[in-house]
């Protein structure tokens, strides 16, 4: 499978504060909720952001509250891939069950804000600014979560 | 095996288990509160299409995060809660105190595995139980199932000896820790407690230890029971000698502290490993001090605070907010008189629940405020506005702030602590 998008840089340690601030958790909908996504870091975020486009970080991307809000509010807005140089634990695991593909990349400090980015999931690869990037794939056990559509199919093929 | 590998592996029904591996796992008790609760039971209904939990008696619901409701939206969120836990049989506490607390308190008992909604459950490692927070659907799945997947984790051993200055407390070790380790240096790992000052440690601060685990990314924590927990277990038919460390355990990594010469820790915005000495953020001007939350809102906490504050008042132009952390804790802190002490000296005292420890419902800050806080985040916002800032502190550290109006080392009123 083949994603480009626009690029939007985040630094290290983005958390789901950032992502999705506390007191939005109430709203009666992910939808309505993920108009204050990122608000803390980037004004205006969820008009910015076009389905589609790709979230670029450092360390740490999803540190903090369990709340899967925040990767669900981020795949209301389009978010379909997060590269980062790593992920914390909860929210990397929020991701693969909702089915937000995660991409670790040491090279991560090359990407800016704005780049289009392309990512080829059959071979591991991300094009960026005419250089090529090899990432490790996810094992298969997640893998194949992700490719049944996250943990909710996984589990009913299973029963 | 470490324990931790050794509960894991019981509850894989397997011989043994190695890190890395992954591994079906059946649960004791799942737990979920008022933050996500909601996404929950739709993800729950909706999505699996489940319509029955797997056992009513091992699912705990807990509204703590916005008690009481604090809005129209917040009414709607404990209402379905009310609803669902009715039709389903499941115990719902309201206004009862922090699910964490209520979790250690009631249920979670040495060498169960626990799951909850929550990144803070990494805390019942005090009482030798593994415990670990996840997302909504991780959860639906588990209360449809009572079965979850895990990778075992690395364990990473932390030995901490020397004897603790008076005046420093768990919650400095665990920030000196946190700053060592970084925000994410123990990412997908479990942290074992070890060593002299561990066993000291009332399990009130092993609490305050193991809860903070997550704060450096820990999936985990756990301190080898002793005791002090088989004394509070004395009534309960628990494997004690299964509860221990083979001697041929393995650690991804050990790490050896002396505590002796360690002064108070502050952790400064917006980051709880931007952690500094005392000496380093002295002086800096307060609006509000906040003592409570699931990391040090107990008894002992109250205690400390108390006896700091007796016979002062709180600064004139600082808000101090006391939030015990359930209600035994409130019942126990009235009839020892130490609520009166904080009510003399000028606080407000907030019904048990999550309180100030997030920037949703009691005690937010506006842009350019300062608070001095007991909980265990202060990222950008987590108290309100973007634009406030939060230092992590020690109970006393928070008390001696709020009786000076500035950020102060507690050692300043060293005959006051006890």
């Amino acid at each position: 499978m083949i994603f480009t998008g626009k690029g939007f840089r985040f630094g290290d340690n983005v958390d789901t504060d950032q992502i999705l601030p506390s007191q939005y958790l109430v709203l009666p909908s992910i939808k309505e909720m993920s108009k204050h996504a990122m608000e803390p870091l980037l004004k205006d975020f969820s008009d910015k952001f076009k389905s589609g486009d790709i979230l670029v970080a450092d360390h740490n991307f999803g540190c903090g509250s369990s709340r899967e809000q925040a990767p669900a509010v981020l795949k209301e807005l389009g978010v379909q891939v997060i590269i980062a140089k790593d992920f914390a634990r909860i929210f990397f695991r929020n991701c693969i069950n909702i089915g937000i593909l995660l991409i670790e990349l040491k090279e991560a400090d090359d990407f800016q804000d704005g780049d289009v980015i392309s990512i080829d999931t059959v071979k591991s690869i991300i094009i960026n600014k005419n250089k090529t990037y090899t990432f490790t794939p996810l094992s298969n056990f997640l893998k194949n979560i992700i490719s049944k559509g996250g943990l909710v199919n996984y589990f009913s093929a299973k029963k | 095996m470490n324990l931790t590998e050794k509960i894991i592996a019981k509850h894989a029904n397997r011989d043994n288990v190695k890190p890395g591996e992954i591994v079906e796992v059946s649960i004791d008790w799942c737990m979920a509160n008022d933050a996500t609760i909601s996404l929950n039971i739709d993800i729950f209904k909706n999505e699996f299409g489940f319509t029955n939990v797997w056992d009513s008696e091992k699912i705990i619901f807990i509204n703590d995060h916005q008690i009481p409701a604090d809005s129209v939206n917040t009414a709607a969120v404990h209402q379905k809660t009310r609803e669902f836990c009715k039709n389903q049989g499941i115990q719902c506490h309201e206004s009862d105190g922090v699910c964490h607390q209520l979790m250690f308190e009631k249920y979670v008992k040495p060498g169960e595995l626990v799951v909850a909604a929550d990144s803070h459950t990494c805390s019942y490692g005090c009482v030798g139980a593994v415990s670990t927070g996840m997302g909504s659907t991780d959860i639906a799945a588990v209360m449809g199932t009572g079965k979850t997947w895990l990778k075992v984790p690395e364990t990473i051993k932390i030995d901490l000896n020397g004897i603790l200055q008076k005046g420093v407390f768990a919650k400095d070790v665990i920030l000196k820790i946190i700053k060592d380790l970084s925000a994410s240096g123990a990412t997908y790992k479990t942290v074992e407690f070890s060593g002299e000052v561990t066993s000291r440690f009332s399990i009130s601060e092993r609490f305050t230890m193991c809860n903070m685990v997550i704060e450096a990314g820990g999936k985990s924590a756990m301190v080898a029971p002793d005791e002090k927990v088989v004394s509070m277990f004395q009534n309960k038919n628990i494997d004690w000698d299964f509860l221990t460390t083979d001697s041929n355990a393995a650690y991804s990594q050990t790490i050896t502290y002396n505590l002796s010469d360690l002064t108070p820790q502050v952790a400064c915005p917006h980051f709880v490993d931007n952690v500094k000495d005392i000496k380093k953020v002295e002086g800096i001007k307060i609006d509000q001090a906040f003592l409570g939350s699931c990391t040090n809102g107990r008894f002992d906490d109250l205690t400390i605070g108390a006896n700091l504050l007796k016979g002062k008042k709180v600064a004139s132009d600082v808000r101090l907010l006391v939030t015990p952390a359930s209600v035994d804790i409130y019942r126990e802190a009235l009839n020892q008189g130490i609520i009166n002490i904080f009510l003399e000296a000028g606080a407000m005292i907030n019904h048990p629940g999550c309180s100030t420890c997030w920037g949703a419902c009691q005690g937010v800050l506006t842009k350019g405020q300062t608070m001095i806080s007991s909980a265990n985040r202060n990222f950008k916002g987590r108290a309100g506005s973007p634009e406030s800032d939060i230092y992590l502190a020690s109970p006393a550290t928070v008390i001696a702030s709020a009786i000076v109006g500035k950020i102060t080392d507690p050692r300043k009123f060293l005959e006051d602590i006890k």
